[in-house]
């Protein structure tokens, strides 16, 4: 996007919710840059996320972004599949909590 | 909502996150403590590391060299871990200024500095900084003299970038420490430059 | 040396004019459209780095290309470049998009 027209650069803050920190790690454990647990590279995570139509991209939020294509690597990489995923959504969503801690709400944006 | 033991439904994403966790760590791929550790360390790397740097280099001039010569090198110098972060100082003069952006994604020094605020990830920023760079700074309140190069630098690939800005004047004699209180995150990006506190100027005056 | 390594080996050394090449095939890559096309001046060589459009694939990325800082006067990359005639932006560029 270097040199394209867009608007005033709002100098927003942000402090990142637990969610998304867990996301941050999960990428630094699964890229290898921290422990041994590499299964990708930082490459592919950005290809996922440029993958995301522009629509898409700017609608969403970055760790919104990370979250998807970490999980969409994931699949290609044969490390989960979708059946897993499918059930573990459901599976989730009907507990409605997470087993580290509760999750902080969504910001507004 | 900030009760405990409120229900509050996940967004997709969280949803998407939780999901993506537990399987990981059902398939042994990662730990939940793993997990924890990496995000208490991500917490504890901030831009006052970058500051304790730029501080020390101003005082001494062969810790500078170093500085410039090789940037990850001198970070562990002064205790700061930076795994697999490349880092370029680069350094400010009486005749550059430099900035920096990733125009392609958000890479920043994160290793260091933690991770970037959210104005450097966004697209105007990104975009704008690249073409218009002395019209972005402005809006960040710093006027950089047409006399003044501009040095914009896109982290496309494999390097990270700080800043080493210049010393204020009026700070001759000051401590390491009170120095690095000078170098706010936004300097070492290049979007500000380190300026005196006004209370301290108005008592120089007087 | 067999070919493969050969490619590793940094061709362009710093103060060596150099253009990007124009390209626009599909998939990750690292060389940002505004500056393909464009002419500059190699600021440092930064060492070899496995090839991000392989890396983004799922493979190797090997052999590691050359990457180097490139730094492009600012009113050659922009038309009607707006600031001082000294600006410059500099970027990261692999040997495989330098123009032979």
């Amino acid at each position: 996007m270097g040199g394209l027209p867009a608007g005033k650069v709002r100098r927003s803050e942000h402090a990142y919710d637990d969610w998304e920190l867990r996301v941050d790690a999960m990428m630094m454990l699964l890229v290898g840059v921290v422990g041994d647990a590499k299964r990708m590279t930082v490459d592919e995570l950005r290809k996922n996320v440029e993958a995301l139509t522009p629509e898409d991209y700017d609608k969403i939020g970055y760790y919104d972004r990370w979250v998807i294509s970490l999980t969409q690597t994931m699949i290609q990489r044969g490390v989960i599949t979708t059946d897993e995923l499918a059930k573990k959504l459901v599976a989730v969503q009907k507990r409605g909590q997470t087993s580290i801690s509760r999750p902080k709400r969504a910001r507004s944006r | 909502m900030k009760q405990a033991g409120r229900y509050e439904p996940y967004s997709y994403f969280q949803l998407m996150e939780v999901s993506l966790r537990e399987l990981l760590v059902e398939k042994g791929v990662v730990t939940d403590d793993a997990i924890a550790g990496a995000m208490a360390a991500m917490r504890a790397r901030g831009p006052e590391r970058g500051a304790a740097m730029v501080a020390h280099a101003w005082l001494d001039p062969a810790y500078k060299a170093r500085m410039l010569a090789d940037g990850s090198r001198a970070a562990e110098e002064l205790g700061f871990e930076v795994p697999g972060l490349r880092l370029i100082v680069v350094e400010n003069t009486s005749q550059a200024h430099n900035v920096i952006v990733c125009t392609l994604c958000s890479c920043y020094p994160r290793m260091l500095l933690g991770l970037p605020p959210e104005w450097y990830k966004s697209r105007p920023y990104r975009s704008r900084v690249v073409r218009e760079p002395r019209k972005v700074l402005a809006e960040f309140g710093t006027k950089i003299s047409p006399k003044l190069k501009i040095r914009v630098h896109d982290s496309n690939a494999d390097m990270r970038y700080m800043v080493l800005p210049l010393r204020p004047e009026g700070t001759e004699g000051w401590s390491e420490a009170r120095l690095a209180t000078l170098v706010t995150r936004d300097c070492l990006i290049g979007v500000a430059v380190p300026t005196l506190p006004k209370i301290s100027k108005t008592r120089k005056s007087k | 040396m067999s070919l493969e390594k050969l490619r590793s080996v940094p061709l362009y050394n710093a103060g060596d004019r150099v253009r990007v090449r124009k390209a626009a095939p599909l998939g990750h890559i690292r060389t940002p459209y505004y500056i393909r096309g464009h002419a500059g001046v190699v600021e440092r060589v930064c060492g070899a780095f496995p090839n991000p459009e392989e890396l983004a694939q799922q493979r190797d990325g090997l052999p590691a290309q050359p990457l180097y800082r490139v730094r492009f006067r600012q009113q050659d990359v922009w038309p009607g470049y707006r600031g001082s005639v000294s600006d410059v932006i500099e970027l990261e560029i692999f040997q495989h998009w330098i123009e032979a």
